[in-house]
């Protein structure tokens, strides 16, 4: 059995049919662990009860406690999701050794399908970044080539997945995070409704906007595992009672009939020829399966990244207010008084890029200041939502490139942190409406790096845009490759 | 010198008063006051990466009520925001206020003023917010220890309008405010365990000035006594400071009680900006008419309407009706014992007599009488039914007061009964003449003040059951 | 806007951070940029647009009430760096 080629639901079926043992995979992938993370660093924790969890799942599983189809399938979890006695760090030196004492909800959901985690993954310090570079962990590299990142936020969540080093993993998604590093790593991955997965247990970068969502080989997994985790929450306030996701009704989905539209605003200044020209061809594609593609206009897109980085930043300034050294985590030692055990404490414990986004957010909710910019960048996002709910009015799905480029070399945007916040140009809209959007692989460039293409739905729509997904995977091949060196597991 | 004459100190007051439900406004530990050091605490309540708020109902539905009684209006579509800043006693680093659209507005009750006229206080905003953990100084390593139990506890924040103009009139607006919120079940008001806190922010003016002067805010003023003492201190600062050419500094002064001075806060005072914004983890509250007019309807008699019954019903005087009024438990303790058939005038006696004078005398407020509230009831009856004396119904009642013993039993154990035998009564007081000899014969030869002797004498012996007309009586006859 | 020495100090001050001296003018041309392009937002008209927190429109979801047994004061204090009898433990916090 070539354990290496396999889905998550190819795997899950397979241990349901006793093909193999929850076991037997569980010590497969911590075998990919132990050959691949040196050279990729997608994990910054294993767990050591593996083996353990993956004996009790295969006693659950026979004895029918465990019924999903995703039971005993070898996971990874991000960094920023609590698990209760196992080290969750966020990527940050301020939370080094911070050990929950809780667990998040869409673990406890995922771990009640039956699921093995391997460990926490690697990311953007506080999920602040692109490009996985700035985690306190060090630098997670992009399994089709370790020149180059593998994005981020959720960059170890993505590059495992790529790696073959875990079935699936679970990442966030404030503006971009999911997407974005599926896209340079060429898996599947979908930041669901805003509402419809619990945060509660999500280490909080901006509250408005973070989203958890899987990342996976393909649009089945991530549908897979949405259906585990899409549950209401009564500890998160926010959350939203959906009907969670039909698997088989996104396996059977027909784009035929569907009308799919591609804002020309998307494709402007920036966006990289290669991209563009995967994006077409992607949506030639969808036409040639039975689709109705149609360009329209969408001229907010340009202001996303503005609000995105008010509204973001000034929600983190106030989140990461609680790492103070008091509680939980980094201390810093032998401090003056009380001041200077916050100050030193918090610039010892944050990264630059952590720093900036406080400042910026300080700066925006400062007095004076609010009504220009953070009022103004919520009066945006109203706009904002307003086009794409007139937009869905038109289409059933909306698509797009994930990111203007192709994944980027190693410490090419870290000293430029305006250029990489303009890579997030296509995703940071979406968080801003709240809607769904999943990377969905289409393509290479000429150096043979990944491309994604960005199918947005309208509020729920996840199946909609999975089973467009899937029906396309069931004709492209794009999704199946693997990076060479790894393609022969 | 200063001449408080020529100056007119104004004032507005922040009263934070702790909510009575039994969880926290956005966790479910419990509320119960006291506790070792982070015991009523969960990841929620001490700002745990990654927990999210999970608002309480009752704390909606007691803001609502308090907001009626207080005559406000209720913001049909309120919701919360965040106030940021870095200090210990505050885990997130945010506490979870309202700002832009606080749940109550433009309300306001009426107290009595300085020239005996009515003066309505008006209440610019009452908003729902989380109380904070507690500091405590430890002498043997310097530093700070912190507990987060009271950290999460729901508040509302009632923000007057600066309409006061005498310490008198704080006091009276918050006995009033205090009385409303009890009556209405939303909290104890208990200043001594920090469930009623009142900040004052007070400028002064020259008598006639229609503009305000620079206000300083004073906290920690933990009684009513406290309130006008530093008021007084305050104003009088002020106007020194004007009156020496100098100019009043806008700053948050604390109250030392026990030193009878304030002292500027230093650490609040640097680049105090919070930065507020709605909170993003909490979705907005609709209150719908029907269920603003459902708690209107739900609302009991308030103190004011009370007292007007007890004048009008009862007969009460004003005086002890307003006194009654002033607290629930003044009113539960006389309601109580009314509705069991004691007459009204004589409970009111009682509570406004006896009652008044075992609490000033402990220095202990209403709400802490820990007895049975019948047994007042009880104690009445008996001596209606002249069981016992009135002076050994004082001296039970004592005992009611401080140890909760059941009258009944009390008396009867120690013996108290009234004896009404009057052979009985008369064959001690023949032994008291006997033994007194004489006192009788300077009674016999016209000095009255024997006589007081002997009856003194004799209730000694009979150890006060019996009563004093009749010893009188006996005691006379006796001595022909 | 310009952002001057200054403000970042006063930035640094609110949020509790010091910068690197030697990264520190760096820093500053970063927020200037940063900043420049979001002033483009300026330019979006948004008369009468009423500003949206949340993207959906939940209002009134509430919890009943009830108490549930908090943690034990270990579990509280499990990950702080420094206590004292069950107490967190800081530096002088009093005026």
């Amino acid at each position: 059995m070539n354990l290496g080629a396999m889905t998550a639901l190819e795997l899950g079926a397979a241990i349901k049919r006793g093909e193999i043992s929850a076991v037997e995979a569980a010590k497969f992938s911590l075998g990919q662990i132990e050959q691949y993370d040196r050279q990729f660093s997608c994990f910054v924790t294993v767990q050591d009860d593996v083996l353990a969890r993956a004996e009790e799942v295969q006693k659950k599983i026979k004895s029918g406690e465990y019924t999903s189809p995703l039971a005993g399938v070898p996971m990874g979890i991000k960094d920023n999701m609590c698990q209760k006695g196992i080290q969750t760090s966020c990527g940050s030196h301020m939370l080094y050794n911070f050990k929950p004492t809780y667990t998040a909800t869409a673990v406890e959901e995922i771990m009640k399908a039956g699921a093995v985690p391997l460990g926490k993954l690697n990311m953007d310090e506080f999920a602040m970044g692109s490009t996985s570079e700035t985690s306190w962990f060090g630098v997670t590299k992009n399994p089709w080539n370790v020149e180059y990142v593998p994005g981020g936020s959720s960059g170890g969540s993505a590059a495992a997945v790529a790696a073959g080093e875990c079935f699936y993993s679970l990442g966030s998604d404030t503006g971009g995070s999911i997407r974005q590093p599926a896209s340079f790593c060429g898996v599947t991955g979908i930041k669901p409704t805003y509402g419809s997965v619990s945060r509660f247990g999500l280490v909080a970068y901006a509250s408005s906007l973070d989203q958890i969502g899987p990342i996976a080989r393909n649009a089945a997994d991530c549908a897979a595992v949405l259906a585990e985790i899409m549950k209401h929450d009564e500890r998160d306030n926010t959350s939203v009672s959906t009907n969670g996701i039909d698997l088989d009704a996104v396996l059977h989905t027909d784009v035929k009939g569907m009308k799919i539209g591609i804002p020309t605003d998307f494709f402007g200044e920036g966006l990289d020829k290669e991209v563009a020209a995967a994006i077409d061809a992607a949506a030639k594609q969808l036409e040639a399966m039975g689709a109705t593609v149609e360009k329209f206009n969408m001229p907010i897109v340009k202001y996303a990244i503005p609000a995105y980085y008010i509204i973001a930043s000034a929600e983190a300034s106030s989140n990461l207010s609680r790492y103070d050294g008091i509680k939980y985590g980094y201390r810093a030692e032998n401090p003056a008084d009380l001041l200077d055990l916050y100050t030193k404490t918090r610039s010892e414990g944050f990264g630059m890029e952590v720093k900036r986004r406080i400042m910026l957010g300080c700066f925006v909710l400062s007095s004076g200041y609010y009504d220009a910019y953070y009022r103004k960048a919520l009066q945006a996002k109203a706009l904002i939502k307003a086009a794409f709910d007139r937009a869905f009015e038109q289409y059933d799905l909306i698509l797009g490139p994930v990111a203007p480029t192709t994944a980027l070399k190693i410490g090419e945007n870290l000293s430029d942190p305006l250029k990489m916040y303009l890579g997030d140009i296509y995703t940071v809209m979406i968080n801003l409406a709240g809607l769904p959007a999943a990377s969905v692989p289409c393509g290479f460039d000429s150096k043979g790096m990944p491309v994604g293409m960005h199918l947005i739905g309208h509020y729920f729509d996840e199946a909609k845009i999975l089973g467009a997904a899937h029906a396309y995977q069931q004709i492209t091949d794009w999704h199946t490759r693997r990076p060479a060196g790894l393609d022969r597991i | 010198m200063y001449n408080s004459k020529a100056w007119e100190t104004v004032m507005g007051l922040e009263v934070h008063v702790e909510l009575a439900t039994k969880t926290k406004i956005f966790c479910s530990c419990t509320t119960a006051f006291g506790g070792e050091p982070n015991t009523h605490c969960c990841p929620i309540c001490t700002g745990m990466p990654g927990v999210l708020p999970s608002l309480n109902k009752a704390v909606v539905e007691y803001a609502t009520r308090a907001g009626l009684a207080l005559n406000c209006e209720i913001t049909r579509y309120n919701k919360f925001d965040r106030k940021n800043y870095f200090y210990p006693d505050l885990p997130k680093a945010y506490q979870i206020s309202q700002l832009y659209l606080p749940i109550c507005r433009n309300g306001g009750i009426e107290i009595e003023a300085e020239d005996g006229g009515k003066k309505v206080i008006g209440i610019h905003e009452i908003h729902m917010e989380e109380d904070a953990g507690k500091l405590v100084h430890d002498p043997s390593t310097g530093s700070t220890l912190v507990d987060y139990n009271r950290c999460g506890v729901p508040l509302i924040e009632i923000v007057s309008e600066p309409d006061f103009r005498s310490a008198n009139e704080v006091i009276r607006y918050l006995e009033k405010l205090k009385a409303i919120l009890q009556f209405i079940g939303v909290s104890d008001c208990k200043m001594q365990e920090g469930s009623l806190r009142a900040d004052v922010n007070l400028s002064v003016r020259p008598v006639g000035s229609e503009s305000f002067g620079t206000r300083t805010e004073m906290k920690n003023m933990n009684s009513f006594k406290a309130i006008i003492r530093a008021i007084n201190y305050e104003s009088k600062r002020q106007i020194e400071v004007l009156e020496h050419g100098g100019e009043v500094k806008q700053e948050t002064r604390r109250w030392d009680d026990s030193m009878g001075v304030s002292f500027a806060m230093r650490s609040k005072e640097d680049a105090q900006d919070y930065k507020y914004f709605p909170e993003p983890d909490l979705i907005p509250i609709e209150i719908s008419e029907e269920t603003i007019e459902q708690t209107r309807q739900s609302l009991p008699e308030l103190p004011e309407e009370k007292r007007q019954r007890y004048v009008n019903e009862l007969g009460l005087s004003e005086y002890d009706a307003s006194q009654l009024t002033t607290s629930i438990a003044l009113v539960d303790l006389f309601e109580s014992n009314l509705s069991a058939g004691c007459p009204a005038k004589e409970l009111a006696n009682w509570i406004m007599g006896e009652v008044m004078h075992l609490l000033s005398d402990s220095g202990r407020e209403p709400e802490d009488m820990a007895f049975d509230y019948r047994y007042l009831g009880s104690l009445i009856g008996m001596v209606q039914r002249n069981e016992i004396t009135r002076n050994t119904a004082k001296k039970v009642f004592k005992a009611v007061f401080e140890e909760g013993c059941d009258p009944v039993k009390y008396v009867e154990e120690h013996n108290l009964k009234t004896v009404t035998d009057t052979s009985a009564v008369k064959a001690v007081i023949e032994e008291v003449i006997a033994a007194n000899q004489k006192s009788v014969d300077e009674y016999r030869s016209g000095k009255e003040k024997a006589l007081q002797y002997l009856i003194g004498q004799s209730m000694r012996a009979l150890r006060g059951k019996a009563d004093p007309q009749t010893v009188t009586a006996i005691l006379k006859e006796l001595l022909g | 806007m310009v952002i001057t020495d200054e403000l970042v100090t006063y930035l640094e001050a609110l949020g509790r951070i010091r910068l690197p001296e030697e990264t520190r003018a760096k820093a500053q041309s970063n927020l200037q940029e940063i900043l420049q392009y979001i002033d483009t937002l300026s330019e979006l008209d948004t008369e009468g647009i009423e500003p949206m927190s949340h993207a959906l429109p939940l209002t009134n979801v509430m919890r009943e009430d009830v108490v549930t047994p908090s943690a034990p004061a270990e579990e509280v204090l499990a990950n702080a760096p420094a206590q004292k009898d069950s107490y967190f433990l800081v530096p002088r916090s009093f005026d």
